[in-house]
């Protein structure tokens, strides 16, 4: 019974550490194809254009509610001790260094980390991989190398736009809702800000960026197994991202901002 | 054969999947000029041994060369070239869905010629009559059209860039009779045309005769017979015998559980 267990666990170390494994190699050679002509722009353009635009809105519907919640929910707790002028810059730390990348992240994740395991799942199980290969084309090259430059450039720009939505909706419930000064809510939050709280969160969106890219297409590349096949590949590519973002944005906000 | 060096040469090729020995042994000539058709049931690895010899699926053991080359021992640029000279149709076209159909059509040229796109689509048309199709065809995109239209822009692509060894998966599978042969009749033109080597899987006996001068059967992971084409319905052995004919009984078994 010990032994089965520690077998069990020994078969779940070994798959992760695998695992591991195939994970760095995939984006090292993703990563080698930077450096190494031909270069396909036009996939590059795209998915910049897919990742970066086409979530515009739903980064910018996230950012507005985050800040309006919370500057409603600081008041509720900060009245009690007398502290309601700190919710703008209570606002502007949390949207820029955490809530902007981290929900932009999650975001992206689940639109566009879904559709490129999708996009390339059924590439891989419809035989359009491999018809790349037969036609002198390297894949990894021109399917994941262009996805994992544009999504680490585009979320940094979407979490820009984020931060300033997010400090926005913030500011829209303080002045209509709460009756603050306009003037001096903008005045604390300019003031408080530091360079180094918006560089670090557009530093994590692009970490957020790449992972959720990476997901996306090592899952969708190692697909198998026709339909049910994508759809796992889909929803493991969701998840992990998700994981990862989480987990990564400890480790950079450790890396950051620990004394 | 004669002495000449074969244009495709495998020796003792073998691939297994976990514990399912795929190929065990394929010892296969191909000469120049010659269309032969591989036949075998389904799983038996057909698909598997032409993976093979794009470089694919990398064999576990054996020898595959082109003109006298180990593929095994090339990497880079060289494998590129040998590569070069390969055209594929896929068994379901595996057209690229986000391009239309001249993109897909000219995807070779682009990726190996450098000419512009204005180029590109010129030749992608030329190529797209050589099967029948018509210039109107050329900015649709694959889910735009009927299966076979699909398959004949999937030989336009294999034979865009003018390769000298074609590969066909299945040509006819999921098309109608004569659908079927029509597009047996364009894979034979083109190849006459390109004077190219091809090979071709299928278990479709009649595009088996329509396509090859010469056929081998794969049975349990080797070739069991090979001869012209011509004799495929009268071989003598009773492997081929069985299956040309579809008989359920004799030394094929195929594995049904009860």
């Amino acid at each position: 019974m010990v032994f089965d267990a520690i077998a069990a666990l020994g078969r779940v170390v070994i798959a992760a550490c695998g695992w591991t494994g195939r994970l760095a190699l995939f984006a090292l050679d993703g990563l080698s194809h930077l450096v190494r002509p031909p270069f396909y722009g036009r996939m590059f353009v795209r998915a910049l254009v897919e990742i970066g635009y086409f979530s515009l809105p739903v980064v910018a519907l996230t950012a507005v509610f985050t800040g309006m919640v919370l500057a409603l929910q600081s008041y509720t707790g900060f009245s009690r001790f007398a502290a309601e002028s700190a919710i703008a810059n209570l606002v502007v730390l949390s949207v820029t260094r955490e809530l902007g990348p981290v929900l932009a992240g999650l975001m992206v994740a689940g639109r566009v980390g879904a559709a490129m395991a999708a996009e390339l799942g059924t590439m891989r199980v419809t035989d359009q991989i491999d018809a790349l290969s037969t036609l002198s084309t390297n894949p990894m090259k021109y399917l994941v190398t262009p996805r994992l430059l544009a999504a680490a450039i585009a979320l940094p720009l979407l979490v820009v736009v984020a931060d300033i939505i997010g400090v926005m909706g913030g500011f829209i419930i303080a002045t209509a809702k709460l009756g603050f000064n306009p003037y001096v809510y903008l005045h604390n939050t300019i003031a408080f800000i530091e360079t180094m709280d918006v560089v670090s969160g557009l530093v994590k969106a692009a970490v957020f960026g790449f992972l959720i890219a990476l997901m996306g297409c090592f899952h969708g590349y190692n697909s198998r197994g026709g339909a049910e096949g994508v759809g796992a590949a889909t929803t493991a590519a969701v998840v992990a991202a998700s994981v990862l973002i989480l987990a990564f944005d400890y480790g950079l906000t450790e890396m950051f901002f620990s004394r | 054969m004669s002495g000449a060096v074969p244009l495709i040469r495998l020796r003792g090729l073998r691939k297994a999947f976990g514990s399912k020995q795929v190929l065990d042994g394929i010892d296969l000539d191909i000469a120049t000029g010659t269309s032969l058709v591989i036949i075998g049931g389904s799983g038996s690895g057909k698909s598997v041994l032409i993976k093979c010899i794009l470089g694919l699926i990398v064999p576990d053991e054996g020898v595959i060369e082109i003109d006298g080359i180990n593929l095994a021992g090339l990497s880079g640029q060289a494998r590129e070239k040998i590569r070069a000279r390969f055209g594929m149709l896929f068994q379901n076209a595996a057209l690229f869905d986000s391009l239309a159909v001249w993109e897909n059509v000219a995807f070779g040229l682009l990726a190996r010629h450098q000419i512009s796109r204005n180029e590109a689509r010129a030749a992608a048309v030329d190529v797209l009559a050589q099967v029948g199709l018509g210039p109107e065809i050329a900015g649709l995109y694959p889910a735009e059209l009927s299966g076979g239209m699909q398959k004949r822009v999937g030989l336009a692509r294999a034979i865009a860039a003018q390769p000298d060894i074609l590969f066909f998966d299945e040509p006819t599978t999921g098309l109608d009779p004569i659908m079927g042969a029509v597009i047996d009749g364009l894979i034979v033109d083109c190849v006459k045309r390109l004077g190219s080597t091809a090979v071709a899987i299928t278990h479709d006996m009649a595009s088996a005769r329509r396509i090859g001068d010469r056929a081998a059967m794969i049975y349990g992971g080797r070739i069991v017979w090979q001869g012209p084409a011509q004799d495929l319905m009268a071989s003598g052995n009773p492997l081929v015998d069985q299956f040309t004919h579809g008989r359920r009984e004799g030394p094929i078994q195929m594995e049904l559980r009860r």
